[in-house]
């Protein structure tokens, strides 16, 4: 078993679900596969920094997950079958992008938070009759 | 005359303007060794940024100073932003 990272970049002309609905499609691959995904991101839509397929922007998705060698094969071919799919990476983590990914994640998941705490303090400050029905939604997405 | 006015590489022009003496000059050093960085991030493009000139190019480690191990690890972290359009792999006046 290795651990793996894969970046993909799907077409900007998808809707945010068509987009989703793709992510999980090749996650589905993953955990068909017998793969553990350890975390996923999205960078949402950004702008590339040179034309591809004479688009300027792309939805980023990067899944970092642990498998047999013979995955990526698999992964990558699907990846090809996809047109939706304008660019994407996989290789393997050596030791120190490993540690590397397991400090990134805890600096990641704790600027979240603090975001999190952030909105939430914002929404206490925000007038008393709307704080009831909105100070619960933060609480439910953390 | 023009051309040299416009070239990139302004730390050799800065050198010169100080009186040249060779002993004087600050020894270069690998970052990532004194810092004790191991990893080289191919998804922070700002960072990435610090070792390439103005038209996107590597900048050799006679420049940069970094020892020979982590110029590898530079060039392959800047060579898969690349791929992934993080970085471009021509332009002018990134900086």
């Amino acid at each position: 078993m290795n651990k793996y990272e894969t970046v993909f970049i799907l077409t900007p002309v998808l809707s945010d679900d068509q987009m989703k609905e793709t992510v999980e499609k090749f996650k589905s691959v993953l955990t068909d596969n017998g793969c553990t995904i350890e975390n996923e991101e999205n960078w949402g839509l950004r702008k590339l920094a040179y034309p591809i397929e004479n688009k300027n922007t792309g939805f980023y998705t990067l899944i970092e997950f642990e498998g047999e060698p013979t995955i990526v094969n698999k992964l990558e071919t699907a990846y090809r079958r996809d047109e939706k799919v304008i660019r994407f990476l996989t290789f393997r983590l050596d030791k120190y992008a490993a540690e590397y990914a397991i400090k990134r994640r805890a600096v990641r998941k704790a600027k979240q938070e603090e975001r999190a705490a952030q909105e939430a303090a914002a929404q206490e400050a925000a007038p008393a009759q709307e704080a009831p029905a909105v100070e619960e939604a933060p609480a439910a997405e953390a | 005359m023009a051309q040299e006015q416009m070239r990139p590489n302004n730390q050799g022009e800065i050198r010169y303007l100080t009186p040249l003496s060779v002993d004087n000059r600050k020894k270069k050093y690998c970052r990532f060794k004194r810092s004790g960085i191991k990893y080289i991030d191919y998804k922070d493009p700002e960072f990435l940024k610090k070792f390439l000139n103005e038209q996107g190019r590597i900048l050799p480690r006679r420049i940069t100073g970094t020892s020979l191990k982590f110029q590898r690890r530079v060039a392959k972290a800047i060579k898969r932003a690349r791929h992934l359009a993080l970085l471009p792999y021509v332009t002018d006046l990134m900086k």
